[in-house]
Formats: structure tokens, sequence, C-alpha cells
């Protein structure tokens, strides 16, 4: 709030849901975004492959038992969702799970923290700082994600199903007259469509709801505090639950690829 | 809403993050759950089975305790039989000495005391004689006179 001062809520709020640019139009980078989704996924992969490199089949230590929980935890999820035979579907839900719980979980970091460290540390003006630490609030970080598991879900289809078989089940279904194929095709191409387009919304509106309101407590003064905490907190339920649907939901959209009818 | 070039950047991180752990992370931690997984299952099998025998182990030892002790107690049993038996011996053993030593007894007073008989008979024979002889004042021949003494004998 301390840039609240010339700024009104709307200005304040407007300010710090603009990301870090550089660049123009099509080709503009969040460096804010790409930054911190890189740096969580690395501390993932460097927290997960250090316990991987050491892992022990004898008694496990903390940080092992803490992995080896996750690891499980997803495992089972895949199991008993996707009863096919593919080494990508595990490894590719537990990255999603952790990296989108680790860009979900950086809500709870203050909302003026980082600014105000910045200026801190290089002398900037406030008003000059942009920075969303949350890359999940970022549109192109999900849609990125469920684009990926678009083209997951296109590539197995083809390859298990052929590409007739997989046009066929495009084409052929919910009617089974050839006079309706076409239908058939739209209805088929919105429900395959929707799967990526509601997958990538659901993450991205449920942490960017998330963000402003927290944006909108800083702006309340005095009592932010205890609000605060109490939006925090319920960001507890909210952070998992969001992290674990898009895996859940990825895991069900591959195995419906992997389903030959 | 402003989708630009972050989306291809982030879908370039997400491939390689996926191949990283795909690659270097999940196979070994997977196999060290896996392995630990089975060594805990042979654990427990293992204890299973180690307290299966040691039921059987003490069923074992509970019988043969079971065994040993009706032998002994067989044992016994023989033993005290055999003590009734040798008393029992003992007793008609000794029954029949007593009757054998008091018969012997019986038999020699009955010879000494015709033993004594004869003897009184004897000096009566010679005290008759020599009563006779005074009586008569005269020897009398008792060799030519022993068929009346004898007579005389026998009759005491």
């Amino acid at each position: 709030m301390s840039a609240g001062a010339e700024l009104t809520s709307q200005e304040y709020i407007k300010h710090h849901l603009a990301n870090l640019t550089v660049g123009e139009g099509f080709w503009a980078v969040h460096l804010d975004t790409l930054g911190w989704s890189v740096f969580l996924g690395l501390i993932f992969l460097f927290i997960f492959r250090s316990v991987a490199k050491k892992a022990t089949t004898g008694v496990p230590g903390k940080l092992q038992c803490a992995v080896e929980l996750i690891v499980g935890f997803v495992d089972d999820s895949v199991k008993s969702t996707f009863h096919g035979k593919n080494p990508l579907i595990a490894p590719l839900a537990l990255t999603i799970f952790v990296w989108v719980m680790l860009m979900n979980a950086m809500d709870w970091v203050p909302v003026d923290l980082l600014p105000a460290l910045i200026s801190f540390a290089t002398g900037m003006d406030l008003a000059d700082i942009y920075m969303k630490p949350v890359p999940t609030t970022d549109p192109n970080m999900t849609f990125a994600l469920a684009l990926g598991v678009f083209i997951l879900v296109i590539y197995y289809s083809v390859k298990v199903k052929g590409l007739g078989g997989f046009i066929k089940e495009l084409t052929t279904q919910p009617f089974g007259h050839w006079s309706l194929y076409p239908v058939n095709f739209i209805l088929e191409s919105v429900t395959m469509l929707a799967r990526p387009l509601s997958l990538a919304l659901r993450l991205f509106g449920n942490l960017y709801a998330g963000e402003l309101i927290f944006l909108l407590i800083a702006t309340i003064g005095l009592f932010q505090l205890p609000v605060h905490f109490l939006w925090a907190a319920f960001h507890l339920l909210v952070i998992p639950l969001q992290a674990f649907i898009f895996m859940m939901l990825t895991i069900v959209y591959l195995s419906l690829a992997h389903e030959d009818h | 809403m402003n989708i630009n070039m972050t989306l291809i950047g982030e879908l370039i991180a997400f491939v390689v993050f996926v191949i990283f752990c795909m690659k270097f992370v999940w196979p070994p931690i997977m196999t060290a759950i896996e392995d630990r997984q089975k060594t805990i299952a042979d654990g427990l099998a293992a204890s299973d089975r180690a307290a299966k025998d040691l039921e059987l182990a003490q069923e074992k030892a509970t019988a043969q305790l079971k065994d040993a002790k009706a032998q002994a107690a067989g044992i016994i049993e023989a033993a005290k039989k055999r003590e009734t038996q040798i008393v029992e011996e003992a007793t008609v053993k000794a029954q029949t000495e007593k009757a054998k030593i008091i018969a012997a007894g019986h038999a020699e007073i009955e010879t000494e005391r015709n033993q004594a008989k004869e003897e009184l008979r004897q000096q009566v024979a010679v005290l008759a004689v020599a009563g006779a002889e005074k009586i008569l004042e005269r020897s009398i021949d008792a060799a030519a006179h022993s068929d009346i003494l004898d007579k005389l004998v026998a009759e005491l």
C-alpha cells in the first residue's frame, strides 16, 4: 500500500496485474511469468533429482519420505485412472502437480513484498516496478500447460487408434447415420477443444480471482492483515486442489486418448 | 488476456521439465519405492513364517512334555507295584522261615526230651538194679539178667 498514497485503488490493482513485459504485440515476453515459473520448476526438479540420486531402498530420510509421499500419491492417482502402459503419464502428472502447486503457492507471497524489495535493492520507483509473481495468473502459463496436454492427447489418439480410427471416433458418434457425420464432427470437435480450454481457464480463473481478492484486501488499509490471513488460509485448500484437478484431468484426458473403442 | 511469446516459452519449459522428470526423477524414486516395498513384504512374510514355526515348535514341545510326564507316571506306577510285590514276597518268605525255625525248635526240644527220658530210664534201670542188689544182697549177674533189665527199662 506504500504506493497507494499517489494511486487510486483502481490504478493500484491495475498496476499490480500488469506483467513485467519485454517486446511488443505477439512477440512480447512476460519476464516475471517466465522467470518465476522456470525458477519454481527448477526448484522442483532440483529437490526431486537430489532425492532420486540418493534414493535408498533402506530406511529413507525425511526429505526422501516427503518426496516419496508425493510420488506415491501421484502414482496411485495415475494407476487408479490410467490402465494402459505408458512411461510418460506418471512423470507428466508428477511434474504438473508439483509445478502447478509451487506456482499457485506464490500467491501466498504478499502482493507488495516483491516490488518493495526490488525498490529497496535497486532504488527504482515503485510505479515503474511491474512484478506479478504468480505464473498461473498469467493465461500464457496455463494455456501453455493445457496446450502441451492437448498435443499429447492428439498424439496418443492418433498413435493408439491410428489416424483413421481417430477420425472415425470424431465423426461416427454420437449419431450412427452417415448423413449426420458432419454434425458429429462439429460436436466432437467442440468437445475436444473444450478440454484444453477448460483446463487452462479453470486454473487461470481460480488463481487470477484469488490474486485479485488479495489485491482488493491490500487496498482496505489497517484491517487488511486479519482479512489477508483468512484469505491466505483459504488458499490452503485452493492451491493444492487446483493443482490436483489439473493433474487428474490430464490423466483422464490421456487415458481417454488411449481407449480404443 | 494477452497471449504472446510467453506461451511458447512456457511450452518449451514444460516439455523440458517433463522430459527431465521422466528420465532422471521418476525411475530412480519409483525403483527405490518398489524395492523397499518388496523388502518389507519379504520381511513380513519371513516374520509370519517364523511365528508359525515357533507355534509348531511350541506345540511339539508341549506334546513331548506330556509324553514324558505320562512315561514318568508309568514308571512310578510300575515301581510301586514292584515294591508291593517285593514286600509281599519277603513277608511270605519270612513266614515260611519262621515256621521252619519253629518246627526245628520243636523237633530239637522233642529230641532232647527223648534223650533226657532215655538217660533217666537208664539211670532208673541202674538205680533199680542197685536197689535190687541191695535188696537181694547179692550180686546179680547183670549180663545173665539183662533180658529182665531190658524188659524193665522198656516198661519205664
